[in-house]
C-alpha cells in the first residue's frame, strides 16, 4: 500500500549529485513530489528533503540504493506520522479584493498569512503549514481571487532522531573499528538496514 | 607513497626538492605506475593525446595494448580483471571513444568488475558548445558506473585518480569512470606526489559485521534437515575460495553455483551439486523449494536464477551472506542478513556450525541428477549419430584440458551449454557476461584474460552470431601475438533467439537466421592459423591442434543448428517448474 514517505539525504557539496539522485527515481518511474536541497548545520554537508507516495517495500530499497552513491552520507525515510515538516506558499491576490471583503481579511489572519508585498493593485502573503493547510487557504481564497501561487518544497525533521548530528559529525572521522561487535541496535528493528 | 623518482621529468621542467612541476599527464602516468598497474587497455584520439604522448616513455612500465574498437577494450580490461583480480584499465579518446565505452561499463556495472576508465574530454573552455567530438560522457555514464568525475584542473589529478581506484576496487567492485580535459592534461602545476586513498568519508564499502546475526545464522544451518548453499561471484570477488571450501565441508552442505560464481570451488568437488539458473542443472532447481534453510553467499538472487518469485523459496528460511546491503531484501525476504565480505563472515560462521553430513538430502540431488542424465545429458554429451553437438564438443574440450583452462564464453546456447558441462578445477577460470548478457564479450575479453593469467590456457567460446560482433578484436591478436584459442560453434542461427522462437512463436524464425564469412580465411587474413570440421571424427585432433599451437588458433566447429538447450526453466514460471524436454512446455 502507498504510503507518503519523507526521505532526508544527507550528502557531501558536489556537482552533479542531485543527477545522481534523481536517476534512482526516474530510473523505477517514480514521480518526486517535492525535493528541496540546502546547506546542513555543518559545513559543506548538504541535506536533502524529498517526498515521494510509494510502498514501504521500494523505499526501503531506494534508501539502499541512495546509500551506495559515494558522495552520500546517510538516509534516514520516513511516514509523515515520524516527521515535523512545514512547506511555505506565496499568494499573490489583487489588493482591491482584500479592502472589499472583510472575510479575506479574517482568513488570512486565521490562517497566520504574513503580507509580505503591498501595492495598489496586489498584495503578496506569505503562509506556513503543512500541505493540507496550504491548499485549504488556496482553494479559500480562490474564490475570492487568486492572481499567482506558489509552494516551496517540503522540509522536515525527523521527530526520533536522537543524535543525527552526532552521527553526521561521527562520518568525518576515519573508518570505524572493523571487528565484529554485539548488535545494539537489538530492539530496533527499523534502524537495521542503515548503516 | 610514490616517489617523484617514477615520473620522468622532461627536459623543461624544473626539479625542486620533494615538489616536482609536471604536466597533468605525467601525474595521470605516475599514478597508475604507483597503483601497480602493468596493462592498460586502449585506443588514442585528439582528446587524449597529451596523455599518449606521455605513455610513450614508459614503454617498458606499463603495457598498452592497442585495441582495434573501445568496446573490444573494455571487455579485455574485464577480462583481465576477472582472471586476475586486479582492477582494469581503459584508455578512450572523447565523444565516441567514450560512447562505445558505454556497453563495457554497462556489463561491468552489473557484474561488479573493477576498471578504472579514463577519457579524454575537450578543452574545459569549450565543455557544453557541442565542440568537435564533444559529449557529455559523464552524465551519459552516471546510471552505468560506481562513480565519475569530470576533471577540469591538473591539480585534482592525483587526488581523483587515487579516489578511483580506491572506489573500483573497494566493497562491492565496479567501473569508475574518470573524464580529464584537454587542458587539465596539458597543465603544469605543482605536483607532491600521490597518496593512494584508503577512506572516503561519506563512503563505507563493507558493512560492519553484526556478530549477533553470525549467531543466528549458525543456529539456522545446525537445526537444518536439508540445508542448501546457493553462491555466486562474491566469493570470487572476495577472494575466499578456501574459507567456503571450510564452510560447506564442516557441515556436509550441499552447494549449488550461478555462472558467475562458477569455478569459485572445483566442478568436480563432492559437495558441488550443480548449476542454478534458467538453463542450470535440474536437481539444484527443484531442490530449492524443498529446502528448509537457503543460505546464498555472495549473489543477489538473479531473475535468471530465481524464476518467479513468488514461487521461489517460499518454504525456506533464507540466510543471505553479501558486502552489499542494498542487495539484501532487495529481491528475496531473508531471514537473516550477514552483511560483510564473505572472507571475513564465512570462518566466523563456520566456527560455530557442528561438524556433520547431510547423505539422505545429498541423495536427493544424486536422484535428480540421475535423471538428468539419463534423460538428456548424456544425449547432449554422447551423441552417435548425426551432426556435432555443443555438449560434445565441451565433452572432448574437458578431456584435453582436464579442467585447467580459463573458459571465456560470449552470450547465446553455447555459453550455457558451456557452464554447464565444462570442467572447471581452478577459481577464476569462467569468464563470461552473466548479468548484461553482452554478445561479442567473449574474443576481446579472452585476450584481456591471456594478459592477466599469461600462463595458463585460455579459450575463448562462442557462436557465429557473437563472433562476428568484435571480430576486429582479431587484429589485437594479430598486433601483440596473443596466444587466444578460438573456437565457434557454428549453428548458422542466433541459437538462443531461435530456440525461444521455436519453443514460444511456433517457430516463427524472424531474422535470426544469420550468415557468417568463411572464419578460417577471416582468421588467415589476420595471420592467425585456423581450421573447419564438421565431422565427429575430426573433433579430438582438432582441438588438440587448437590447444597444442603456439600461437593463437581458429576452429570453427559447425553443429546441429536446431538444438535446444535444456533443461530450462520457462519465463514467467518458478524454479520447480523446470522442464526437461520441449515436450514437457
Amino acid at each position: 500500500m502507498k504510503k507518503e514517505y519523507t526521505l532526508s539525504v544527507y550528502t557531501e557539496n558536489q556537482v552533479g549529485l542531485l543527477n545522481k539522485i534523481a536517476i534512482i527515481f526516474s530510473r523505477r518511474k517514480i514521480n518526486l513530489e517535492s525535493l528541496n536541497s540546502s546547506p546542513s548545520e555543518i559545513d559543506k554537508i548538504y541535506r536533502f528533503t524529498i517526498v515521494i507516495i510509494e510502498t514501504e517495500a521500494v523505499v526501503n530499497n531506494i534508501v539502499r540504493q541512495l546509500e551506495k552513491i559515494v558522495d552520500v552520507f546517510k538516509v534516514f525515510s520516513n511516514t509523515n506520522e515520524e516527521i515535523v515538516w512545514q512547506q511555505m506558499a506565496l499568494y499573490k491576490v489583487p489588493t482591491s479584493i482584500i479592502m472589499k471583503e472583510v472575510k479575506v481579511e479574517r482568513l488570512l489572519r486565521e490562517y497566520g498569512a504574513k503580507a509580505v508585498v503591498i501595492r495598489e493593485d496586489y498584495t503578496v502573503f506569505e503562509a506556513t503549514g503543512q500541505d493540507e493547510e496550504i491548499n485549504k487557504l488556496l482553494t479559500e481564497l480562490g474564490k475570492y481571487g487568486l492572481i499567482e501561487f506558489v509552494r516551496s518544497s517540503r522540509i522536515a525533521i525527523i521527530k526520533s532522531s536522537e543524535g543525527v548530528h552526532k552521527k553526521v559529525l561521527d562520518m568525518e572521522k576515519n573508518d570505524p573499528t572493523k571487528k565484529p561487535i554485539n548488535n545494539e541496535f537489538l530492539n530496533h528493528k527499523s534502524m537495521i538496514f542503515q548503516m | 607513497m610514490a616517489n617523484s623518482e617514477t615520473v620522468t621529468a622532461p627536459k623543461t621542467v624544473n626539479l625542486e626538492p620533494k615538489k616536482l612541476t609536471t604536466t597533468g599527464s605525467l601525474a595521470v602516468i605516475d599514478a597508475l605506475l604507483s597503483e601497480s598497474v602493468d596493462t592498460i587497455f586502449g585506443y588514442p584520439g585528439g582528446a587524449i593525446m597529451p596523455i599518449y604522448d606521455a605513455l610513450y616513455d614508459f614503454n617498458d612500465k606499463l603495457n598498452h595494448i592497442l585495441v582495434r574498437h573501445e568496446q573490444g577494450a573494455i571487455h579485455a580490461a574485464q577480462g583481465y580483471a576477472r582472471v586476475s583480480g586486479k582492477t582494469g584499465v581503459v584508455f578512450a579518446t572523447s565523444g565516441p571513444g567514450a560512447t562505445n565505452l558505454v556497453t563495457g561499463l554497462a556489463d561491468a556495472q552489473i557484474d561488479s568488475t573493477p576498471l578504472v576508465c579514463i577519457t579524454g574530454q575537450v578543452f574545459a573552455h569549450l565543455l557544453g558548445t557541442d565542440a568537435f567530438q564533444e559529449t557529455d560522457i559523464i552524465n551519459i555514464t552516471m546510471p552505468i558506473t560506481k562513480w565519475n568525475y569530470q576533471i577540469t584542473d591538473a591539480s585534482e589529478i592525483p587526488e581523483i585518480l587515487a579516489k578511483a581506484f580506491y572506489i573500483a576496487k573497494s566493497g562491492r567492485p565496479g567501473p569508475v569512470l574518470i573524464d580529464i580535459t584537454k587542458n587539465a592534461q596539458l597543465q603544469l602545476f605543482e605536483y607532491i606526489g600521490y597518496r593512494p586513498c584508503i577512506h572516503i568519508r561519506s563512503y563505507r564499502p563493507e558493512p560492519i559485521v553484526r556478530k549477533e546475526y553470525i549467531e543466528k545464522a549458525a543456529a539456522l544451518i545446525n537445526n537444518a534437515k536439508r540445508p542448501f548453499v546457493i553462491f555466486g561471484q562474491g566469493v570470487l570477488l572476495g577472494n575466499a575460495e578456501n574459507e567456503f571450501k571450510n564452510f560447506i565441508e564442516k557441515a556436509g552442505l550441499p552447494a549449488a553455483w550461478t555462472i558467475m560464481g562458477m569455478s569459485a570451488m572445483p566442478t568436480d568437488h563432492p559437495l558441488g551439486v550443480g548449476m542454478l539458473g534458467m538453463h542450470g542443472n535440474y536437481g539444484p532447481n527443484v531442490l530449492t523449494n524443498e529446502c528448509d534453510v537457503l543460505i546464498a553467499v555472495g549473489m543477489r538472487f538473479d531473475d535468471r536464477v530465481t524464476g518467479r518469485l513468488d514461487k521461489y523459496a517460499k518454504q525456506a528460511q533464507i540466510i543471505h551472506l553479501d558486502i552489499d546491503p542494498a542487495e539484501i531484501d532487495k529481491n528475496v525476504q531473508t531471514t537473516v542478513p550477514v552483511w560483510g565480505n564473505c572472507k571475513e563472515t564465512l570462518p566466523l560462521l563456520t566456527e560455530l556450525l557442528d561438524t556433520k553430513t547431510h547423505p539422505e538430502w545429498m541423495n536427493e540431488f544424486e536422484i535428480r541428477k540421475e535423471k538428468e542424465t539419463t534423460t538428456l545429458i548424456h544425449k547432449e554429451l554422447n551423441p552417435t549419430d548425426g551432426e556435432l553437438t555443443m555438449g560434445e564438443v565441451m565433452q572432448v574440450l574437458n578431456e584435453l584440458t582436464e579442467g585447467d583452462a580459463v573458459i571465456v564464453t560470449d552470450v547465446g546456447q553455447h555459453q550455457m551449454v558451456a557452464c554447464r558441462y565444462t570442467k572447471q578445477n581452478i577459481s577464476r577460470s569462467n569468464i563470461t557476461s552473466g548479468g548484461l548478457g553482452t554478445m561479442g564479450f567473449a574474443l576481446p575479453a579472452a585476450i584481456g584474460a591471456k594478459f592477466g593469467a599469461p600462463e595458463r590456457h585460455v579459450i575463448a567460446i562462442m557462436g557465429d552470431g557473437g563472433a562476428q560482433m568484435n571480430i576486429q578484436e582479431l587484429g589485437t591478436i594479430m598486433q601483440f601475438k596473443s596466444n587466444v584459442k578460438i573456437l565457434i560453434l557454428n549453428n548458422s542461427f542466433l541459437g538462443m533467439v531461435r530456440q525461444w522462437q521455436e519453443l514460444f512463436h511456433e517457430k516463427r524464425y524472424s531474422f535470426t537466421d544469420i550468415q557468417s564469412p568463411n572464419f578460417v580465411k577471416v582468421a588467415n587474413a589476420y595471420g592467425i592459423d585456423g581450421k573447419q570440421i564438421s565431422k565427429r571424427e575430426e573433433l579430438k585432433a582438432s582441438l588438440k591442434e587448437m590447444l597444442d599451437h603456439p600461437n593463437s588458433f581458429l576452429l570453427e566447429v559447425a553443429v546441429l543448428h536446431e538444438d535446444n538447450v535444456f533443461p530450462m526453466v520457462p519465463q514467467g514460471k518458478g524454479v520447480a517448474e523446470i522442464v526437461l524436454s520441449k515436450e514437457e512446455i
